[in-house]
């Protein structure tokens, strides 16, 4: 049992321990009250899944990534053409009683993509092969999630990639020359976006400016936020959230809910919670016993800082806004238990490292 | 497997610890930017935060009402709801959801534009009035756009109700919601949307009657639903304001004067009460209580007849032969002439080589010999221009504004017009030229630039009939405005020494003038009741022009100032019909009025009237108690 990285487990059963209280405490009183209990079935299902994934060999999971990827891949298509539609999106896989998220199993799958891809790869730098190949597999299902539509978990896939070509590396050359392309890709992109997307880009560009809708969003969690103070309001007291102004303060917004029952104080204990969760991973990934384990555990990493700052960034109006759940603390059974997969990966991988 | 994932290899160290310093780097910026707003704004926001789920909404007072004498309602309230909006709820008003409420609740777009920059510099949590006496379909426009437009609420108000409608409604006033230049003056507590009184006793005594708003703090959610209610400040509701009026004689008047134009005032000589105060054609106040819409407005405001004017106090019209009191009176306390001097009226006169006209001119026989008592009685011209001349001008003016005419009475409402006694002074202020001596024979029957209103004449000759004891028209009771803490006006009366020869003369004068053959007022006779008076006949115009010209607008104005009983005088009326053309259609309207005020008096009580019941059997039971403190039992006149 002394393999298991109960540090690792430790931090993230934290996290989600402080989200269930959230949920609960924004939930009470309201038709969701209650949404905490499955919340915490959700952990422990995650934690038991996590545990088994620590005791397999990551290498016999990698070995499967075709077969993922491809399967994933076919789930996604099979959702835009026959998924059942909520809430105008189709991101749902329903599997009985249960419906779960299949993009967020996809960034899952991303990683040992990437990982696979760079195991066997031992150039100094990558090439543009290399690029195009790693582009047009994530691109794929990219394209998939961001059509169903899911933008923000589309663009989870890119840290991912990005982080698995910077550790294979990457010449300065190659940087630039993909900067401008994204750069002159960006009318392009402009043009896919549907309306409230670009109402969302545009109000963080100018922030006066829309107030009734995606700004009024900003401008009510940044209220929630800085009405908190030193020490916040307490436990079920945040007028916020608990009055409707923050949207889906249980789920997405659930850190500016969060900040405002809890203040100051608690958002720096949830901010260095994550902190040392990423560094433990890093850590790992500089202690894995090949490139493999390391590439899993960046690529995990990546994603998990991407998200987490992309949630608590655009919270208090610093980054756009995006649908991107905070890790482990949004409700959510999907988010929830791919991370805590991904976690058991690295504790996969941390239990194989190097002992000196 | 090993082939496959060869461990030979690990990241470098350098490009860990670059992904170390870029998550440190970020986490320091997100913990900056929540330090920024935690710590550094959290005043700022927890100030939003609060206005966000607090709403203070206004709870109206309801204005006091208004009463007859005998606590009959002239003016009341009842529940509405108007539109205001909340602009805590909402950063920004675009132009769209501007159109879009004023779509929603039927309001001009420009006009609702020009209220939100009317009121943009108002502290925002002060709810902006949108809409007053809102319709059922505003209601439900409110109601089920709550998601939509969070911004707008209902809020309970009281509405001015006047359930007599046109009645006294020039006395009464109106309401409505208060000017700007009002709000801006120092030490104003009023908000935009306030409801003040803007004409008449409604503004007179708007003090009296507006009360003091409430508020109530709620808890709102997003959706500007109430979900709790955190205080509560009870509204103050104004104060009753009781009126002198007698709305039973009111009605007499209102009636008798009916479609014609004018006015009827009835005072109580004895202590200066107004009892009638009628102004036609007259108009509804209750379309003022809610916002009176532009077209009806403008009728009222392009009609000649002026409606909105309370012709009681404001017509300033010339009081032909009513004037001749004033002559009469002057003459008599000059010693210009003894009672029992004679003119000779042969239809006209020469005076300064022009002919000056009797009114019985080519219609009447003339009045041949008249001493002053037979020139009051049939209003013989002659007589008193020839006493015009024997005055001249500056003694006539003394004793018209010693007898009260050409300035204000001081009535307790607002806008009330001084009228004009001519002199050479103002003639040369005026015009730039001196006084004609032609111009003192007009004034002498009260023509020319003579002008007074209905209630300077009600109070005059109340005053001749009291004796030179000048009492100051009111509409409040003294008492009851001492009561409510304002300062009452000083109404003490006012006393101008005429001798009782003087006073016998000009009250035997004006009995006559009713109650002897050939008197001008016979029509005032009335059964059991003795009424004295005087009638008058203006001409607009010179006779000759009146004549040729049918048009309406150039008929003469017909007065008659009554009053009885005439020993003890208890009532005063002056009935002014504007195109009267003749001073007969006058003279039954003050009758009615003063009939209606003795049937109340003397006919059989109504059975709520237990304050004169118990007098009466009081003054049977207890001899001793002075008649003067039973006046309404006594009926000795």
């Amino acid at each position: 049992m002394s393999d298991i990285d109960w540090f690792l487990l430790g931090l993230a059963l934290a996290i989600a321990a402080i989200g269930v209280v959230e949920i609960y405490s924004t939930t009470l009183h309201s038709p969701l009250a209650g949404q905490h209990k499955r919340q915490i079935y959700w952990i422990l299902l995650s934690c038991v899944l996590a545990l088994v994934a620590s005791r397999l060999d990551y290498h016999m999971v990698l070995e499967q990534t075709p077969w993922l990827y491809g399967g994933s891949v076919l789930l996604l298509a099979g959702l835009l053409v026959a998924g059942h539609s909520i809430a105008g999106t189709r991101r749902w896989l329903q599997l009985g009683p249960m419906s779960f998220q299949v993009s967020e199993i996809v960034k899952l799958i991303i990683i040992l993509v990437v990982a696979a891809y760079f195991a066997d790869r031992r150039t100094k730098a990558v090439t543009w092969g290399d690029l195009v190949k790693l582009g047009i597999f994530a691109g794929i299902p990219a394209v998939l999630v961001a059509l169903e539509p899911d933008l923000g978990t589309a663009l989870t896939f890119i840290p991912i990639v990005a982080a698995g070509v910077l550790f294979a590396g990457i010449r300065f050359q190659h940087i630039a020359v993909l900067c401008l392309a994204g750069i002159l890709a960006l009318p392009v992109g402009w043009h896919f976006l549907r309306p409230y997307q670009r109402e969302r880009l545009m109000t963080f560009v100018h922030p006066r400016q829309n107030t009734q809708t995606s700004s009024y969003q900003v401008t009510q969690t940044k209220i929630a936020i800085g009405s908190g103070g030193f020490w916040g309001k307490g436990l079920g007291n945040g007028t916020q959230s608990r009055l409707g102004f923050i949207p889906v303060s249980h789920a997405d917004s659930i850190f500016a809910a969060f900040a405002e029952e809890q203040g100051f104080v608690g958002t720096l204990l949830v901010l260095l919670l994550y902190f040392a969760l990423l560094l433990r991973l890093l850590d790992g990934a500089q202690m894995a016993p090949d490139r493999a384990g390391a590439f899993l555990l960046i690529g995990l990493a990546a994603v998990l800082f991407f998200q987490v700052v992309l949630n608590t960034g655009m919270m208090i109006g610093v980054l756009p806004i995006t649908g991107v759940p905070l890790p482990l603390m949004s409700q959510g059974g999907s988010s929830l238990l791919c991370t805590f997969l991904g976690l058991g990966l690295a504790m996969s991988v941390r239990a194989r490292r190097y002992v000196n | 497997m090993e082939v496959r994932f060869p461990s030979d290899e690990r990241p470098p160290a350098w490009k860990v610890a670059f992904l170390q310093y870029v998550i440190a780097a970020s986490f320091l910026v997100l913990l900056v930017g929540y330090w920024r707003l935690q710590i550094g704004q959290h005043r700022l926001y927890l100030d939003l935060a609060e206005r966000n789920r607090i709403r203070n909404l206004p709870v109206i007072a309801p204005r006091g009402r208004i009463l007859d004498r005998d606590g009959r309602v002239l003016a009341d309230n009842f529940p509405a709801f108007s539109v205001q909006l909340m602009r805590e709820s909402v950063a920004d008003l675009s132009p769209e959801r501007v159109a879009g409420i004023a779509r929603g609740l039927q309001l001009d777009p420009e006009e609702l534009r020009g209220t939100l920059q009317r009121t943009a510099s108002l502290p925002r949590f002060q709810p902006v009035l949108l809409k007053q006496a809102a319709t059922l379909e505003d209601i439900s426009f409110v109601e089920s756009h709550r998601v939509e437009y969070p911004e707008l609420e209902l809020i309970q108000v009281q509405q001015r109700l006047y359930p007599k409608q046109q009645v006294a409604a020039a006395l009464l006033g109106y309401v409505g919601e208060i000017p700007e230049e009002m709000i801006a003056k120092l030490g104003s507590s009023y908000r935009p949307g306030d409801v003040v009184g803007k004409f008449g006793v409604e503004a007179q005594y708007n003090r009296i009657l507006s009360g003091r708003d409430g508020m109530r703090r709620v808890v709102v959610n997003s959706r500007g639903q109430e979900v709790g209610l955190l205080s509560t400040i009870n509204a103050l509701p104004g104060n009753d304001l009781r009126l002198t009026i007698d709305l039973d004689l009111q009605m007499a008047a209102e009636a008798s004067l009916g479609d014609q134009a004018g006015a009827v005032v009835a005072l109580d000589p004895r202590t200066g009460e107004v009892l009638v105060m009628v102004s036609h054609p007259s108009f509804d106040p209750n379309d003022f209580a809610k916002r009176i819409d532009p077209k009806e407005w403008n009728e009222l405001m392009s009609d000649p007849m002026k409606p909105l004017m309370n012709k009681s106090i404001q017509a300033q019209l010339a009081p032909g032969s009513v004037f001749k009191i004033v002559m009469a009176a002057a003459v008599l306390e000059t010693g210009t002439v003894t009672p029992d001097y004679i003119v000779n009226c042969a239809g006209a006169v020469t005076i300064y080589g022009h002919l000056y006209h009797d009114w019985v001119f080519g219609k009447r026989p003339v009045h041949g010999a008249v001493n002053i008592h037979k020139a009051i009685r049939e209003s013989c011209d002659v007589f008193f221009y020839t006493m015009g001349k024997m005055l001249g001008i500056d003694k006539i003016v003394y004793f018209a504004r010693g007898l009260g005419l050409g300035a204000r009475t001081g009535i307790d409402l607002p806008s009330e017009a001084p009228g004009l006694i001519p002199s050479p002074e103002w003639v040369q202020r005026v015009f730039k030229h001196k006084w004609y001596a032609g111009e003192t024979i007009s004034v002498a029957i009260g023509q020319g630039s003579v002008a007074v209103t209905p209630v300077q004449v009600a109070h005059t000759i109340g005053g001749v009939a009291m004796g030179g004891v000048f009492r100051q028209p009111h509409v409040a009771f003294q008492d009851q405005l001492r009561a409510l803490g304002e300062d009452p006006p000083d109404i003490s009366p006012r006393a101008f020494p005429l001798s009782e020869d003087t006073i016998a003369a000009l009250k035997s004068g004006m009995w006559a003038v009713v109650n002897e053959g050939g008197g001008t007022g016979g029509a005032a006779r009335c059964p059991e009741i003795e009424i004295s008076g005087k009638t008058g006949t203006a001409q607009v115009v010179s006779q000759t022009l009146e004549q040729s010209a049918k048009s309406s607008e150039y008929k003469s104005t017909a007065w008659f100032v009554g009053y009885a009983p005439t020993d003890k005088p208890e009532i005063v009326v002056a009935a002014l019909v504007i195109r009267g053309e003749h001073s007969a259609v006058a003279v039954p309207i003050a009758r009615d009025v003063i009939k209606a005020y003795f049937d109340k008096k003397l006919g059989p009580k109504p059975p709520d009237n237990q304050m004169e019941t118990q007098a009466r059997v009081l003054s049977q039971l207890r001899p001793a108690i002075p008649p003067k403190q039973l006046q309404p039992a006594s009926n000795g006149y």
